[in-house]
């Protein structure tokens, strides 16, 4: 185990290494800079932009130097915990980031807690009342769950509560909150808020993941362990809960490596939709106006985070099943 | 007797051992596995050779060296096509693939081994169109009496392997392996994937086309009792090794290494009378072959072993005139046979 | 060997008619194989016709829908949908419209429409209305259903400039369906090479490939179409554009694919039939294309039907948020990028109708892949 860790925490390191060459090579491909757009854009207005001012700042971030030298002074920044300067706000990016990423953090979080809870029981019960009515109808639920992109699910959700309750559920704080300090108060007010991006965002993955666990399940009710089980007289419960189950359970670890990624992108365009204070919204701003170290910061955090997950869902996945640990074994 | 068709000399293949290495980033090699080890020898024109051993022990690698399937390790592989020795060990590319149609094989698992999407027609003329034989026409004439000769309707042509039985598609295999006219056939256990019944059909099949078409075999199953139907000679394999080699006859009347005798105890008998000797399967359990030891593969596993065979390896040498065993004590063992009625068997 | 009978047998009676049900099938192809399972799949048999009539629709855009693209009423600004009546005051008049009353409400600046029983429009099959060009070759100006002069219908209501939204979703049909058959089509040539070389060579080029997909699998998708289609220049046409996006989203998608081809060439190339082929003496070009392609096409049609929903929900998205396609291209996504504002879909709900064919749309290739993996392989 303790091997094990070792080599897929070196495996990390150049995985985030190619990322973060993709994210600069993205954030670079636009033509022209930040600062030409921005000349651009006074220009086209009438103004003068302040030469001496536009001179200063590229130089002070390398936008001068050749891009290798750019790209090494963003990674080297990046390991620092700097993740360098935003030109539109004019402040250190990792202030702009800071709460945002801990609020991505807490509403993938409770989306993949959602997933969980509710893909649990629902295929469990689909795979043990195979072909019953509530299986068809989970089935089919959950087809129009994988078939709803989840911004059009927050629209519609929006739309239910704005004509039948007449309140808007956008934010994840009351208006009073915004600004507050943290304290059990408000972390009562994000909790209130919360469930709507939570439903939202996980529907797509709980959907999935219902399919998977009843397809994985009935797969090992059929083997013949369990039938041998059943012959010699075994409660059906008991042989559920003895292997089948724990099997069937596999994926829910294994597949946050694809949930996670999933999970990120929903939030992403939910909370444009749904304006909450996340990184969605800063993301696609800074993308419009080629902010690029916010762009590129912001990328580059959302991909670690991922892969730091699937990371810590491995670990999980070789806790529970030996094979994994072993390596795959020896192959010829 | 004239030059053998197939002369195998110190035929040798090792398989690397890997292991995942970083997580998968990448493998390296952590050892080897001994599949086949210093395997000689000669295959007459005409004749069939059983090579005999159970599962695990080379033989369908030794096929596989053979046929080129694989490459030997080391080892010499000579075969005559056309007065004239080929190395078929150093063969590449497309002399490689000029020497195929003189080496044909008859696969094991007679429904992995047709494509199950082609019509039975394209299977059997698959090898004539890959070497351009003939024109289109000409083809499907040749398969239509491929078809009969291995007693398939004709009409049957234009189906597809899901619609035949098991001992059908091993038929169609056959045809297959016959449509370029070959001399030497690897049969890689031909029936044991087939009903009992059937086995017996395809066996006299295989036999019928041998007189009539002149076919030399190389005849691989862990059945005696089909190699003994089968084969003129027999080789036993074990651990990778030829444990002993000789006439069918002789080998069954007086075998000469322990393993054999096994071997021969464990083959079903169906006179009650002669249903003695269970010797070997109890022993069976005693130890696994293990490579790489000091002595004798078989020692572990050898009721007669004594001390000189854990420390020193047994060469195969000839213990009787044509009869080649790798054990220190052929000589001295007095093995029991194959239990026989006394009546001949009608052949 | 009194074990082995001598006598042959030849294969069981094999001279003996059989009934023609059975004939069939021993000389059905894969193919004909893998449409009579399908065929047994009701929801599956449902969505393949769902979409092949969709698709149908594609090159009679300008025919089906009702108005032009951008043909815009100032006077009907955001009208809601015009019911059809068929009784008027209790007498028969077949398929027909009222015309419409509009007011603007002065509290909240929403018109509203109320239905003038002195008019009546009737409909009509093949009417006359605006003209367009055929295919670009010649002037037309029938329409499949059309209004009589004077009057409008407006079905599923209009935008904020006027615009019929049906007609605007039957010409947003042309885009929105074309981006995943687009976008499958670079997909699956990035698959079939990468995953192709992974599986067939082996060793350290498929180590590399496969690396190199787990980071692209790393990161969230969303993010990454956002950055790359913001990189797209906003000077280019907007054909440049749509051919860029489907583009960015084939080039995201294709790990997926390329796994299942390396896994399949993987097991297919472990069959004894492909060994049988290496030694009658064919070459590995004609393995390939012989013995291997035709082995996993049908598994790759499969994952392609299943990764095109996640191309036209990408394509919506992107779309919606503005970075994916703009005006004068319109597909789903950007007639629903109209229903960004909270306030508008409070109050012009009609503006999510598109949400319907989207959803139908995933849902029926998400059936139809399900059939599709079910009847794909038939020799299991």
């Amino acid at each position: 185990m303790g091997r094990y860790l070792v080599q897929r925490l070196l495996l990390m390191l150049p995985t985030l290494f190619l990322i973060s060459v993709v994210t600069f090579v993205i954030i670079q491909l636009p033509p022209g800079d930040y600062l030409e757009t921005l000349i651009s854009d006074l220009e086209a207005s009438g103004e003068r932009a302040d030469l001496q001012k536009v001179e200063f700042l590229r130089h002070e971030f390398g936008l001068d130097q050749p891009l290798w030298k750019q790209y090494w002074m963003w990674v080297s920044g990046l390991v620092k915990g700097d993740m360098g300067y935003s030109f539109e706000y004019d402040r250190p990016v990792t202030d702009i980031i800071g709460e945002r990423l801990f609020l991505t953090f807490v509403v993938s979080f409770g989306s993949i807690l959602f997933t969980w809870l509710m893909a649990f029981p629902i295929g469990v019960y689909s795979a043990t009342h195979q072909y019953s009515w509530a299986d068809h109808g989970l089935t089919l639920l959950g087809f129009l769950g994988l078939a709803t992109p989840n911004f059009l699910l927050a629209l519609i959700l929006m739309f239910i509560s704005f004509t039948y309750f007449g309140t808007s559920v956008g934010g994840l704080f009351s208006p009073e909150m915004q600004n507050a300090a943290w304290g059990w108060a408000r972390f009562w007010d994000l909790l209130t808020h919360l469930w709507i991006p939570v439903i939202v965002i996980g529907t797509s993955g709980t959907a999935a993941m219902i399919r998977r666990l009843r397809a994985n399940l009935l797969d090992e009710l059929r083997r013949p362990y369990v039938v041998t089980a059943r012959a010699k007289g075994l409660a059906p419960r008991r042989i559920l809960l003895k292997y089948p189950l724990r099997i069937a359970l596999n994926p829910f670890i294994g597949d946050i490596g694809n949930l996670l990624p999933q999970v990120i992108s929903g939030a992403i365009i939910v909370s444009i939709v749904l304006s909450l204070p996340t990184t969605g919204p800063i993301l696609l701003r800074a993308l419009r106006s080629q902010d690029m170290y916010l762009a590129g910061s912001f990328l580059m955090l959302l991909a670690a985070l991922t892969v730091v997950g699937v990371f810590l869902s491995d670990l999980a996945l070789a806790a529970l099943d030996p094979r994994i640990r072993q390596g795959g074994g020896q192959t010829r | 007797m004239t030059e053998p068709l197939l002369e195998v000399r110190d035929l040798t293949k090792h398989f690397p051992l890997y292991q995942p290495w970083l997580a998968g980033l990448g493998r390296r090699t952590v050892g080897t596995v001994v599949a086949v080890e210093g395997v000689s020898f000669d295959v007459a024109k005409g004749e069939t050779l059983g090579l005999v051993g159970e599962s695990g022990c080379g033989k369908t690698t030794t096929a596989r060296l053979i046929l080129r399937a694989l490459k030997p390790t080391r080892g010499e592989i000579r075969f005559r096509v056309g007065g004239q020795a080929v190395r078929v060990d150093l063969l590449k590319g497309r002399a490689l693939r000029a020497l195929r149609p003189h080496i044909q094989m008859i696969f094991q698992d007679p429904f992995s081994s047709l494509n199950p999407r082609m019509p039975v027609g394209e299977i059997i003329g698959e090898p004539l169109q890959i070497h351009g034989r003939g024109s289109r026409e000409e083809i499907q004439e040749r398969v239509k009496a491929l078809m009969g000769m291995v007693g398939l309707n004709v009409q049957y042509l234009r189906r597809y392997p899901h619609s035949f039985s098991g001992g059908q598609r091993q038929r169609i295999g056959i045809a297959r392996a016959l449509a370029l006219n070959p001399e030497l056939v690897v049969c890689d256990e031909p029936v044991s994937a087939l009903d009992v019944s059937v086995q017996a059909q395809v066996l006299n099949l295989l036999k019928d086309l041998q007189t009539e078409l002149g076919l030399t075999y190389l005849f691989i199953s862990h059945n005696l009792a089909v190699v003994d139907y089968m084969a003129d000679r027999i080789a036993v394999m074990y651990a990778g090794r030829i444990v002993e080699m000789a006439p069918k006859r002789q080998l069954f009347e007086r075998p000469r290494h322990p393993y054999t005798e096994t071997l021969l105890a464990a083959v079903l008998r169906p006179d009650p009378r002669l249903r003695g000797a269970t010797l070997g399967a109890a022993r069976d359990a005693a130890g696994l072959p293990t490579g790489g030891i000091l002595g004798c593969g078989y020692a572990a596993r050898c009721p007669y072993a004594i001390e000189r065979c854990r420390t020193e390896r047994p060469e195969l040498r000839a213990v009787a005139s044509d009869h080649l065993a790798r054990c220190h004590r052929a000589e001295e063992l007095s093995l029991t046979p194959l239990p026989r009625r006394p009546a001949a068997r009608s052949a | 060997m009194s074990a082995i009978p001598a006598a042959e047998t030849l294969p069981a009676a094999a001279e003996q008619p059989r009934p023609s049900e059975q004939e069939r099938y021993y000389f059905a192809s894969q193919w004909q194989l893998i449409w009579w399972r399908l065929r047994r799949h009701r929801f599956a048999m449902l969505s393949l016709w769902f979409l092949v009539a969709l698709y149908g629709t594609i090159p009679f855009v300008e025919f089906l829908a009702p108005y032009e693209l951008r043909s815009r009423h100032a006077t009907h600004i955001y009208s809601p949908p015009q019911p059809v009546h068929f009784f008027h005051e209790g007498r028969w008049v077949g398929p027909f419209v009222y015309g419409q009353f509009v007011t603007v409400n002065m509290a909240n600046l929403k018109r509203e429409y109320r239905d003038d029983p002195s008019r009546i429009y009737r409909l009509r099959l093949f009417a006359p209305g605006e003209p367009y060009r055929m295919w670009g070759l010649w002037r037309a100006e029938r329409h499949l259903v059309g209004v009589e002069d004077g009057g409008t219908m407006f079905l599923l209501g209009t935008d904020r400039l006027g615009r019929d939204m049906l007609s605007r979703i039957i010409h947003g049909a042309r885009i929105s369906l074309t981006v995943g058959l687009l976008g499958i089509a670079v997909s699956f040539v990035l698959a079939l090479v990468f995953g192709g070389l992974s599986g067939y060579y082996g060793g350290t080029i498929d180590i590399v490939i496969q690396r190199l997909i787990e980071v692209i699998r790393a990161f969230p998708e969303l993010p990454l179409w956002m950055a790359l289609s913001a990189a797209l220049p906003p000077r280019w046409d907007p054909i440049l554009i749509y051919i860029g996006i489907t583009v960015i989203l084939g080039v995201l998608e294709w790990t997926g694919l390329a796994r299942s081809v390396r896994g399949k060439l993987l097991s297919v190339r472990e069959e004894d039939f492909a060994t049988a082929a290496v030694l009658m003496g064919g070459s590995p070009p004609y393995i390939i294309r012989r013995h291997l392609l035709p082995a996993f096409t049908s598994h790759l049609i499969v994952s392609a039907t299943l990764s095109i929903p996640n191309m036209i929900l990408g394509e919506t998205a992107l779309s919606f948020l503005g970075l994916g396609l703009r005006p004068p291209i319109t597909s789903w996504g950007v007639l629903l990028s109209e229903a960004q504002n909270m306030n508008a879909v409070a109050l012009y709900p009609w503006l999510l109708t598109p949400v319907v064919m989207v959803v139908l749309t995933v849902l029926a290739f998400n059936f139809l892949g399900d059939g599709l993996r079910d009847a794909a392989d038939p020799y299991s």
